[in-house]
C-alpha cells in the first residue's frame, strides 16, 4: 500500500516539477525553434509513458500484493498483446524519429545566401575570422601558427588579404542573416556553444566542420566551451553580440584585416589586442 | 509454445561430455586465494570491485562538494576535479559494473545455474581475477604517479588526453590508465571466454538455451558483446599509448601544443572517437543486459509469477545486443562527423528502443495478477523498473540527432546516464545482493538496515538525476567544476546544484548502512536454510547452503522444466524447481 502511493507521488511529482520548474531552455534567440518544438513533443510523449507505466504498476502493486491465501496466475505468454504493445511503441518511436530527421535535415543544408564566419579555438580561448569586401575566406594552415599569425592564415593567399581577424575579443553578428559558421581549431577538440542559438558543432583539428543559424534577436550572448579541453575548458568563454545591421557595420569598421595585422606586426605595434584573451589565459593558470 | 511443464514421455539424452575431474584446492592459498572455485574468484571479483567502486563514490561526493558549493571548496582546482572526474567515471563503469556483472554475479551464478561443477576452464578463470586485480592496482598507482591520474574525462579523447594542458597528459597519469584497461581487457578476455563456453557447453542434462534463466541470457549474451567490443578499446588504447610514447599520429593531427607545433602530423581524432564508441556504446549494454536478467529473475520470484513473455524476453536481450553495435555514433552528433550520419544512426537508436520497451512491458505484465511479496529484492527491482524507464526516456531526446544539438555535452547527458546506467544497475546489484546472500553465506541480510538502505538510495538517486535534466536543458555544460559568473544561469540552478550536493552525500551515507548490513549478517544474519525464497532455479537446489565445491554434491542434477514454474495451477506448492520431474497435476497445464 505505501509502496504503491510512493510511487504515485513519485509520478505526480515528476510531472508537477516540469510544470513548475523555473529550469528551461534559455529563450532561444536563433531560427533552430524547430528543435525547441521537437524536444516539447518529446516531453509529451515519454512524459505520458512515464506516467502510464508507473501508475500501472502502482496500481498492479497493490491490487495483486500478497495476502493470505492470494496466488499469482499463471501465463507463460500471450502472443497478441505482445504484437500489439510492440506495434504501439514502434509507432510511438516513429512519431518521434520522423519529424526529428526532417529538422536534421534542415540542419545540415546550408542555405546558399548564408554568409560564412569562421571560429578558431585553441586552449582556451576563441578568435574568429571573416571574410571581408571579396566575401572569400583565404586558406589557412594549423603549421602557419604563429605569435605573429595566431590563427595560421596563408600570408600568400590573395583572398586572406581583406578577412577580418578578431583575436580572443567578441564576436558580432547582424541579426536576421544566415551565417555558415566554419569550425577550426589548432590545438585539441573544443565545441562552440551559445545555449541560445542552440544549433552548435565541435571544432577539430585538422578537420573543417561547421554548423549554420540565423540569429533572430539583437542582444549578447555567451560562448561557452562544449568539449573537455583541458585545465582552462570551464574558463573558455567567448562573447557574440548580434547588432543591428547598422552597428554592425560600425563594428566591422573597426575591425583589422589580416593585411593590417601583418603590416602592425613589421612596425612593432601591439600583436595582439589587450583584454579577455589574457584574462581568461590567466585564470586558467 | 514456450517449453514449460514436461511432457511425461520425454527423453532427457544422456551428457554429451564427460565430467571432468575438479582441481580440488589442498593448502589455505589454494583454496581461499589461488582459488580455481568460480564462487570463490566471483567473491574476490566482487569484493575487489566494490572497493574501487567505493572509491569512486568518494571521488563523487569530491565532485558534488565542488559543484554544489564552489565557494567552500575553492581549494579543489579545476585539475584535481578533471582528475576525480575521470576516475570515478572509468572506475564505476569499467572496474565497478562490467566487474561485478560479468565477473562477479557471472562467475557465482552461471555454474550454479546452468547446472555444471565450475566454469569450464577453471585455471584461466583464476589467472582472469588476477590480471583483473593487477589492472586496478596499475589504475591505483596512477593516484601516487607524479602529476597525477588523468584528467581526461572518462572518454581519453585524443588530442587532449595526451597533452600537456590535461592534467596526466604529458605525465605518467594517461600511460598508467591505458596500460591499466590493456591489462582489464586482457583479463575479461579470459573470463569472457569461460563464461561463453560454459553456458554453451557445460549444461547439464535436460537445460536446453530455452530453459536457462534470464539472468544467464543476460549474462551471456552481455559476454559475447564484451568479446566483440573490448578489442575495439584495446586497439585504441593500444594506438593511444603509441602516440604518446613513441610520437605516432594515430589521433594526432598537426597541433600547436603550449605555443609549440608539435612533431605529429596527419592523426584522427575522430578515428579515435568511432573506435572509442564502437566499445563505448555495447559496452552500456554489457553493464545493462545482465541487470535486465537479474531483475527478470527477482521479479518473477518474488511476484510467485513466471516472467511474462519469456521467448521474447530472450530474443529481445540478443536484439538489443546485435543492435547495440550499430548505434554508437549517437555519440557523435555533435563531433564533426559526416552529417548524414546521423540520419542513420539517429535510426537504429530509436529502434533499439523498442525491444527495450518490450521488456519494460513484460516486467510490468509480470507483476499483474502476481502474488507479489514487497521483499527488498522485489522493492529494489520495481525501483529499476522506474528508474530504467526514466533514464530511457530521456535516452530519445539524446538519440534524436537534432534534439541532440543542444543537449549534447550539458548537464542533461548526465543525468540520462548516471539514471539509466548509474542508478538502475545499481539498484539491481542491491536487488540481486539481497536475493543471492543467503545462498553465498547461508544468511539473510537484516531486514531493517536494508528497508533503510532502500528508501534512502532509491528516493535519494532519483532526487539527484531527475532535476540534473533540467540543468541540462538550461544549457549548462557537463565537465565544468564551476560555473562562476555565467550571464545566462540563474540563481535558482546554483541552488539546485546545492541540493542536489545534499542529497548525494546523504545517498553515500547509505551505502555505509548497506555496507554494515553485509558485513555484520555473515555473523549475526538469520540462518536461511538452502531455500529461503523458495526459488525455482539450480543455484537454489544444491547439496548445502553455502554451496560446496562442486556444487551439487554427487549427481548433478536433471532438468525438466523452465526456470519460472511459479503458481502453477494445480501444484501441491507454488513453485516447482526446474530439477523437478513431471508431477501429477489436477485440472489442465497451462
Amino acid at each position: 500500500m505505501a509502496v504503491a502511493l510512493v510511487l504515485v507521488v513519485i509520478v505526480v511529482g515528476s510531472v508537477l516539477f516540469h510544470v513548475l520548474s523555473p529550469w528551461w531552455s534559455t529563450p532561444i534567440a536563433s531560427n533552430w525553434s524547430y528543435i525547441d518544438n521537437t524536444m516539447v513533443v518529446t516531453f509529451w510523449i515519454t512524459g505520458t509513458v512515464f506516467s502510464a507505466i508507473v501508475l500501472f504498476m502502482a496500481y498492479c502493486i497493490y491490487r495483486f500484493r500478497h495476502r493470505e491465501g492470494s496466488q499469482a496466475a499463471y501465463e507463460p505468454e500471450n502472443r497478441k498483446l505482445e504484437t500489439w504493445l510492440t506495434a504501439v511503441t514502434a509507432l510511438g518511436v516513429t512519431a518521434l524519429l520522423a519529424p526529428g530527421l526532417f529538422v536534421w535535415s534542415h540542419f545540415i543544408t546550408v542555405p546558399k545566401d548564408a554568409t560564412e564566419v569562421e571560429v578558431v579555438a585553441q586552449q582556451w580561448q576563441w578568435n574568429f575570422r571573416l571574410p571581408g569586401a571579396s566575401g572569400k575566406l583565404g586558406s589557412s594552415n594549423t603549421r602557419l601558427v604563429s605569435t605573429d599569425n595566431p590563427l595560421g592564415v596563408n600570408p600568400d593567399d590573395p583572398n586572406s588579404k581583406d578577412n577580418i581577424i578578431v583575436v580572443g575579443e567578441d564576436l558580432h553578428l547582424p541579426v536576421g542573416k544566415p551565417v555558415k559558421m566554419v569550425l577550426r581549431s589548432i590545438d585539441v577538440v573544443h565545441d562552440f556553444y551559445v545555449p541560445e542559438f542552440r544549433a552548435r558543432m565541435d571544432l577539430v583539428p585538422g578537420m573543417v566542420t561547421y554548423f549554420w543559424f540565423t540569429p533572430t534577436r539583437t542582444g549578447t550572448f555567451e560562448v561557452l566551451c562544449a568539449k573537455l579541453c583541458g585545465v582552462g575548458h570551464a574558463f573558455m568563454r567567448g562573447v557574440v553580440k548580434v547588432d543591428t545591421e547598422q552597428d554592425y557595420q560600425a563594428w566591422l569598421q573597426q575591425q583589422q584585416t589580416f593585411a593590417q595585422m601583418t603590416a602592425a606586426q613589421k612596425t612593432g605595434a601591439l600583436e595582439r589586442p589587450a583584454g579577455s584573451a589574457n584574462e581568461v589565459a590567466a585564470k586558467a593558470n | 509454445m514456450t517449453d514449460v511443464t514436461p511432457q511425461g514421455t520425454e527423453f532427457i539424452p544422456p551428457a554429451e561430455v564427460t565430467e571432468v575431474e575438479l582441481y580440488h584446492p589442498h593448502s589455505w592459498w589454494t583454496r581461499y586465494v589461488f582459488s580455481q572455485d568460480a564462487k570463490v574468484i566471483a567473491i574476490q571479483y566482487a569484493g575487489t570491485a566494490m572497493s574501487i567502486g567505493f572509491v569512486a563514490l568518494v571521488l563523487s561526493w569530491l565532485m558534488r562538494l565542488k559543484l554544489g558549493f564552489p565557494d567552500t571548496f575553492s581549494f579543489i582546482s579545476a585539475d584535481a576535479y578533471f582528475q576525480f572526474m575521470t576516475m570515478h567515471g572509468m572506475i564505476m563503469v569499467i572496474y565497478l559494473l562490467t566487474a561485478l556483472f560479468l565477473g562477479g554475479f557471472g562467475n557465482y551464478l552461471i555454474p550454479l545455474m546452468v547446472g555444471a561443477r565450475d566454469m569450464v576452464f577453471p585455471y584461466v578463470n583464476m589467472l582472469s581475477y588476477w590480471i583483473y586485480l593487477l589492472a586496478v592496482l596499475v589504475l591505483v598507482s596512477s593516484f601516487f604517479a607524479p602529476g597525477g591520474p588523468t584528467g581526461a574525462g572518462w572518454t581519453l579523447y585524443p588530442p587532449q588526453a595526451i597533452t600537456s594542458g590535461t592534467p596526466g597528459g604529458s605525465s605518467w597519469g594517461i600511460i598508467l590508465m591505458l596500460i591499466s584497461l590493456i591489462l582489464f581487457i586482457i583479463g575479461f578476455t579470459m573470463g569472457g571466454l569461460n563464461y561463453v563456453v560454459t553456458v554453451l557447453q557445460a549444461r547439464t542434462r535436460g537445460m536446453t538455451l530455452m530453459r536457462l534463466p534470464l539472468t544467464v541470457w543476460g549474462i551471456f549474451t552481455a559476454t559475447v558483446m564484451a568479446l566483440l567490443a573490448f578489442p575495439a578499446l584495446f586497439v585504441a588504447c593500444v594506438m593511444m599509448l603509441f602516440d604518446r610514447l613513441i610520437g605516432a599520429s594515430f589521433f594526432m593531427p598537426a597541433m600547436v601544443d603550449m605555443g609549440q607545433q608539435s612533431a605529429h602530423n596527419g592523426g584522427s581524432p575522430l578515428m579515435y572517437q568511432h573506435l572509442f564508441w564502437f566499445f563505448g556504446h555495447p559496452e552500456v549494454y554489457i553493464v545493462a543486459l545482465p541487470a535486465f536478467g537479474i531483475v527478470s529473475d527477482l521479479i518473477s520470484t518474488h511476484a510467485r509469477k513466471n516472467i511474462f513473455g519469456y521467448r521474447m524476453m530472450v530474443w529481445a536481450i540478443i536484439v538489443i545486443g546485435a543492435l547495440s553495435f550499430v548505434v554508437w555514433a549517437h555519440h557523435m552528433y555533435v563531433s564533426g562527423m559526416y552529417p548524414y550520419f546521423g540520419f542513420f544512426f539517429a535510426t537504429t537508436t530509436l529502434i533499439i528502443a523498442v525491444p527495450t520497451a518490450i521488456k519494460v512491458y513484460n516486467w510490468v505484465l509480470t507483476l499483474w495478477r502476481g502474488d507479489i511479496h514487497l521483499t527488498l529484492p522485489m522493492l529494489f527491482a520495481l525501483a529499476f523498473i522506474i528508474t530504467f524507464i526514466n533514464g530511457g526516456l530521456s535516452g530519445l531526446f539524446l538519440g534524436n540527432v537534432v534534439v541532440d544539438v543542444p543537449l549534447s555535452d550539458t548537464m542533461f547527458v548526465v543525468a540520462h546516464f548516471h539514471m539509466v546506467m548509474g542508478v538502475a544497475p545499481v539498484l539491481v546489484v542491491f536487488g540481486a545482493i539481497y536475493h543471492w546472500y543467503p545462498k553465498i553465506t547461508g544468511r539473510m541480510l537484516n531486514e531493517t538496515l536494508g528497508r533503510i538502505h532502500f528508501w534512502v538510495t532509491f528516493l535519494g538517486t532519483y532526487m539527484i538525476f531527475f532535476p540534473m535534466h533540467y540543468i541540462g536543458l538550461v544549457g549548462i555544460p557537463r565537465r565544468y567544476p564551476e560555473l562562476g559568473d555565467t550571464a545566462f544561469v540563474p540563481p535558482s540552478v546554483h541552488t539546485l546544484n546545492e541540493f542536489i550536493t545534499i542529497a548525494a552525500l546523504v545517498v553515500g551515507a547509505a551505502q555505509l548502512v548497506f555496507l554494515f548490513n553485509l558485513l555484520w549478517s555473515i555473523r549475526h544474519g538469520r540462518p536461511a536454510g538452502d531455500n529461503p525464497w523458495r526459488a525455482t532455479t539450480l543455484e537454489w537446489q544444491t547439496a548445502g547452503t553455502p554451496p560446496p565445491h562442486g556444487n551439487f554434491g554427487k549427481e548433478l542434477p536433471v532438468v525438466y522444466r523452465w526456470a519460472y514454474d511459479y503458481s502453477v495451477p494445480g501444484a501441491p506448492e507454488d513453485f516447482i524447481p526446474q530439477n523437478v520431474p513431471d508431477l501429477p497435476t489436477q485440472g489442465s497445464r497451462a
